[in-house]
């Protein structure tokens, strides 16, 4: 079986930023695994520009923004497979793999970086009744059509769900000439940033009709329309409140889930909300030597975040299989996402081992505004910030320093939450 | 004394801003970055945008080439440039930051491609 100090599961933002970290932490043997014909992942249909300000301080299109990374690997002369489909990674780190030249391949990895990013939720999760025509679309099979293969998907379109591909996808199809007649979204705010909302919907025109559900699609060909109505707070339609619109194309832009079939199958842990891996502070998994990085871990707005998550992760990943773990001793502490707070990433920090500062990410689970963010050391108060608004869409951050930890040896727990006052 | 409610969309952080106009006057608060309040300052004087696209490419292995104005034009001109992009087709190969329209619709700025489409 051939060997390789660090496989990569993915070649989109995510694997290309941890795999050149790995490199700049002199591991040499790195081998990236991609399905797809070209390294970049999903930013190569991102061609809208906003990506990259954090990491370039520059405004750059998603292209753009995958190129500088695939140069970098490039330079660096790191191996990638394209069209390279992984079947199978196991506790013991070996990884199976498809590809039309080698056939089935196992290899055995030092360590595995977990990096496939997140697919769409389809039309299926939904339980929208009506007929199945032609013309309805996940937001992201809309925008691949459209920005790499040249179709025009639609002309009188109504887009379900406020997620940032399909506020993204509403300029785009009002660019191409396509009428937006409105965006449904089931929830009272969206799940988009409020900068796609400003520059995507409020600069054409196109209404976001908040706590509205589609409740029938017909046609039977294609589709040729459908029914809007409003919800009440248990999300039940309201009767009286029907729309009706005549359309040819739906997108569905209703949300995002990390795609961890590979993670399960290897036995990682995972975490009921993100739907993620649960990891650690050196964004390890419950299996030792696999990490986890990018949206495949937790489902972020940002790509300039998950280069630097997958940074980490690449990271650690090399410190790893340079020097592994014997003789380490570790004071595991669990995270704790409470009071408003839906999950924290990473889920445990290893307080004896932790880097001088660790970034923790999370959501919350509603629209809040002035509120707290509180960190806990068990029922110890350590940090609080205002916030003016917290939102859903939009994921929040705190850094815990390890000099914090001082005064703390037997802590047992670390809450994040929100609070009132 | 004119107020105008915005969000600043210089980065995605996406701050509200307020901006107060008295005259010549300008006075924008809520900005957690200068780039807020020179957002905010435009946004009332001259909005402007970057316009992203993409145009067909024959014989490319791809069907379409990612593109951008190089600068941010005139909002009003946005279906102006978009119409001149949609009128253009190009020839692979092509390079990432190559010009593929010199002046578009009047603005003075170019059209470059975002991505690198080679030739099959």
């Amino acid at each position: 079986m051939k060997q390789h100090d660090i496989v990569i599961i993915g070649g989109g933002p995510a694997g290309l930023s941890a795999a050149a970290a790995a490199r700049k932490a002199g591991v040499q043997d790195i081998l990236i695994l991609e399905r797809d014909g070209v390294l970049g992942g999903i930013l190569n249909q991102c061609i809208h520009n906003g990506f990259g300000l954090h990491t370039f301080k520059e405004e750059l299109t998603g292209p753009e923004y995958a190129s500088r990374y695939i140069d970098m690997v490039e330079e660096e002369k790191i191996p990638y497979k394209l069209n390279t489909i992984v079947v199978d990674i196991n506790k013991n780190r070996e990884v199976t793999y498809i590809n039309k030249e080698e056939g089935l391949v196992t290899i055995q990895a030092g360590a595995v970086i977990l990096a496939m990013g997140c697919r769409e939720r389809p039309r299926g999760a939904l339980n929208t009744p009506g007929y199945r025509p032609a013309g309805i679309y996940s937001a992201g099979t809309a925008q691949r059509l459209m920005n790499i293969e040249g179709y025009c998907v639609g002309k009188e379109v109504v887009i379900l769900g406020s997620g940032d591909i399909g506020l993204i996808m509403a300029r785009r199809m009002t660019l191409e000439g396509a009428k937006v007649k409105v965006v449904a979204e089931l929830m009272p705010y969206s799940g988009g940033l409020k900068r796609n909302i400003v520059q995507c919907l409020d600069d054409y025109g196109i209404p976001l009709k908040l706590s509205h559900t589609i409740i029938n699609i017909e046609g039977k060909e294609r589709l040729t329309g459908i029914t809007l109505a409003e919800v009440d707070a248990n999300r039940n339609p309201i009767p009286g409140t029907e729309e009706h619109y005549s359309c040819d194309t739906l997108l569905l832009s209703v949300g995002l889930i990390p795609e961890n079939e590979l993670s399960k199958g290897a036995g990682v842990s995972m975490n009921r909300i993100t739907s993620g891996p649960n990891v650690d502070d050196c964004l390890e998994t419950e299996v030792e030597g696999i990490y986890a990085c990018g949206n495949v871990l937790h489902v972020h707005d940002l790509v300039d975040f998950v280069s630097q998550e997958a940074a980490l992760a690449g990271e650690n990943a090399a410190a790893y299989v340079k020097e592994g773990k014997a003789g380490k001793k570790s004071h595991k502490v669990a995270l704790s996402a409470e009071n408003g707070v839906r999950y924290t990433v990473p889920q445990v920090l290893n307080v004896d081992t932790m880097k001088d500062t660790v970034t923790v990410r999370f959501r919350v689970a509603d629209v809040y505004k002035d509120r707290y963010i509180a960190v806990y050391y068990d029922d110890k108060l350590i940090s609080r910030k205002k916030k003016k608004v917290l939102a859903p869409g939009e994921m929040e951050q705190v850094v815990l320093k390890k000099s914090s930890f001082e005064g703390y040896p037997e802590i047992k727990q670390i809450k994040i939450c929100t609070e009132v006052e | 004394m004119e107020t105008r409610n915005l969000i600043c969309i210089g980065c995605p952080l996406g701050c509200p801003v307020t901006v107060t106009m008295d005259g010549d006057d300008i006075n924008v608060t809520g900005n957690t970055c200068p780039r807020g309040a020179d957002y905010a300052k435009k946004e009332v004087l001259s909005p402007t945008r970057i316009v992203t696209s993409s145009i067909r490419v024959k014989d490319g292995e791809i069907a379409r080439v990612s593109v951008k104005t190089k600068s941010d034009i005139p909002k009003s001109k946005i279906f102006e440039v978009m119409k001149e992009i949609q009128a253009v087709q190009v020839d692979a190969p092509v390079a990432l930051g190559q010009v593929l329209i010199k002046d578009c619709a009047g603005t003075g700025v170019e059209i470059i491609a975002t991505k690198t489409v080679e030739r099959v």
